[in-house]
């Protein structure tokens, strides 16, 4: 059993996302570790990107700072080996698909598997252009993880679950990544639809931001993510232990580690 | 398609205030996205579109030029799909955008062959468009790709210098990239990063450019050239002081070319693309003492 079939078998999944170099990445790595401290059980580490379409004014802001530092996609497998060294919480690369493109030159999938990743979610590449992306995942032994949408129809949930491993992430509302007072209206149809027409646990993102929220997801879906509310945390510069205290708070079980 | 609400992306404002007239005629909500550069460089479009009834939505994200204004509308697009359609102007984006704005701009081409035949009695010998997405340049190429005879030729903007950051020559400097979901020539560095980009004109001010150009490219059925800023300033001003048509900054580009080219094209019937009217570009013209008006008289 790999880390991320693991992780599912044991709790739901409280996924974590930091945009690696932001605050630099001494920083990165003390938060991912500070979030693993304060609960989350999986980690999403994101590629900076110069145009990240998908994402709200928050991860762009600390996308373009990472990008300031001179950040590169070889710079964050070097802080995944980092943290792969301190954990064994699985760890996904989010990424936009050209830094991803440019760097395969180098035999970037096998890179990654060595520095520790367990997926790879690539925000911007449809299933229809995937094929040889999902071919590399595998040759790795790194799991491909899809995103459906609340507009994505039943045939196509159907296909991208026959293509995708490790889970499928749920972005759950329309629109970017960002922080929002509540859940979507029709949440939980949407999810129990999701949940009938795929093998892989379900993780829902975008917009979640709250204890209240997570617990509701939590009735339905396997797992969340938290992006925005983290990364604008380490944006206004709070300590590790801060933010140990803001996934705890956040966190649906008690951690073991204190 | 039961959509209530348009949005556009607009780098120099002509899609923009053709966006805007359509939304007008059929009473539909219109919003686009323009960097605040090209806001200020392309102030007379701006009044034109806000005129037309559209909203123009200030883009001060990256460069704040045309590639900013399209992840804005994309950003709005994947919020808002369910009441709004994006008409996205130029020859880029996702399938099937680049083929869908290829069947649109076509009418250029139709046009240009109905004209050369009347004119020259056959096609022309050569065609001569300036290349930003490109939408202008595949409008008029389309309908002679079949015609082997007719020599196409994509002008770029080469802006000051060939140091990256400081043109958008994307088939001088570019390398094959992901960019606005399309797999094209991209100015980028080493890391696939989206590189800075400079031309004076901002229709032109694009890092990418539409993917069947690219294919057009590596066919070899099209040829790419760039020229400089201030060989298009050149263009502008001759053709304005000796056929009294001021042409935009954009289309100035394809004229440089020809201007450049022309004791190669003796004898040819040739064909430059005017894709667009200077008048929006006056104000930063006259500001910028680009015209040195007086000067030569």
């Amino acid at each position: 059993m790999n880390r991320i079939e693991k992780t599912f078998k044991q709790d739901p999944a409280f996924v974590g996302y930091i945009t690696a170099g932001h605050k630099g990445l001494d920083y990165s790595l003390k938060a991912a570790l500070a979030l693993i401290d304060g609960g989350v059980n999986i980690l999403e580490i994101g590629v900076p990107f110069s145009d990240p379409v998908a994402d709200g004014p928050v991860i762009q802001n600390s996308s373009s700072h990472s990008l300031r530092n001179g950040t590169n996609i070889f710079n964050v497998l070097e802080l995944i080996k980092n943290i792969r060294s301190r954990t064994e919480a699985p760890i996904i690369l989010f990424s936009y698909f050209n830094p991803i493109l440019q760097a395969d030159k180098k035999d970037i999938y096998h890179l990654a598997k060595e520095s520790g990743v367990d997926g790879i979610l690539i925000v911007d590449l449809p299933l229809e252009e995937s094929e040889l992306h999902i071919k590399k995942c595998k040759d790795s032994s790194i799991a491909p993880i899809f995103i459906i949408a609340p507009s994505t129809e039943t045939e196509r949930i159907k296909l991208i679950d026959k293509s995708g491993s490790g889970f499928l992430y749920y972005a759950c509302r329309s629109g970017t990544t960002g922080m929002r007072n509540s859940l979507p209206l029709g949440f939980a149809q949407k999810m129990e639809h999701i949940k009938k027409e795929t093998r892989l646990p379900v993780v829902a993102g975008f917009g979640i931001s709250t204890k209240d929220d997570a617990r509701e997801v939590l009735k339905y879906a396997d797992g969340f993510v938290i992006g925005s509310f983290f990364v604008n945390a380490m944006e206004n510069g709070v300590s590790h232990e801060e933010l140990k205290k803001l996934a705890k708070g956040i966190a649906p079980r008690p951690t073991i580690i204190d | 398609m039961g959509k209530s609400r348009i949005i556009a992306e607009t780098g120099a404002g002509q899609h923009g205030v053709a966006t805007a007239t359509a939304c007008s005629y059929f009473g539909l909500e219109c919003k686009v996205y323009m960097g605040s550069i090209d806001m200020k460089r392309q102030s007379p479009n701006v009044l034109k579109m806000e005129l037309l009834g559209a909203r123009v939505a200030e883009v001060n994200t990256g460069l704040k030029t045309l590639k900013d204004a399209v992840n804005e509308a994309f950003r709005d697009y994947a919020e808002n799909y369910e009441n709004t359609h994006y008409c996205l102007g130029s020859a880029l984006g996702p399938h099937p955008y680049p083929e869908m704005v290829k069947c649109f701009q076509s009418v250029i081409g139709e046009e240009t062959k109905k004209q050369s035949v009347k004119l020259f009695g056959k096609n022309p010998d050569t065609i001569i468009a300036c290349i930003g997405g490109g939408s202008n340049a595949i409008g008029i190429f389309s309908s002679f790709i079949e015609n082997e005879e007719v020599k196409l030729i994509g002008v770029e903007a080469g802006g000051k210098s060939n140091k990256l950051g400081e043109h958008a020559a994307r088939f001088y400097g570019g390398t094959p990239g992901v960019l606005h979901g399309c797999y094209s020539y991209l100015l980028q560095d080493k890391n696939g990063q989206v590189a800075p980009t400079h031309s004076v004109s901002a229709g032109l001010d694009y890092p990418s450019v539409g993917p069947v150009h690219a294919q057009l490219f590596e066919q070899g059925r099209v040829i790419y050239f760039s020229v400089r800023d201030e060989e298009a300033l050149e263009a502008l001003k001759l053709l304005s002081k000796t056929e009294g048509i001021i042409p935009a900054l954009e289309s100035a580009h394809a004229l440089a070319y020809l201007i450049n080219e022309i004791k190669k094209l003796e004898n040819n019937c040739v064909v430059v693309n005017l894709s667009g009217r200077g008048e929006k570009d006056l104000p930063q013209l006259f500001e910028n003492n680009f015209l040195d008006i007086g000067e030569k008289q």
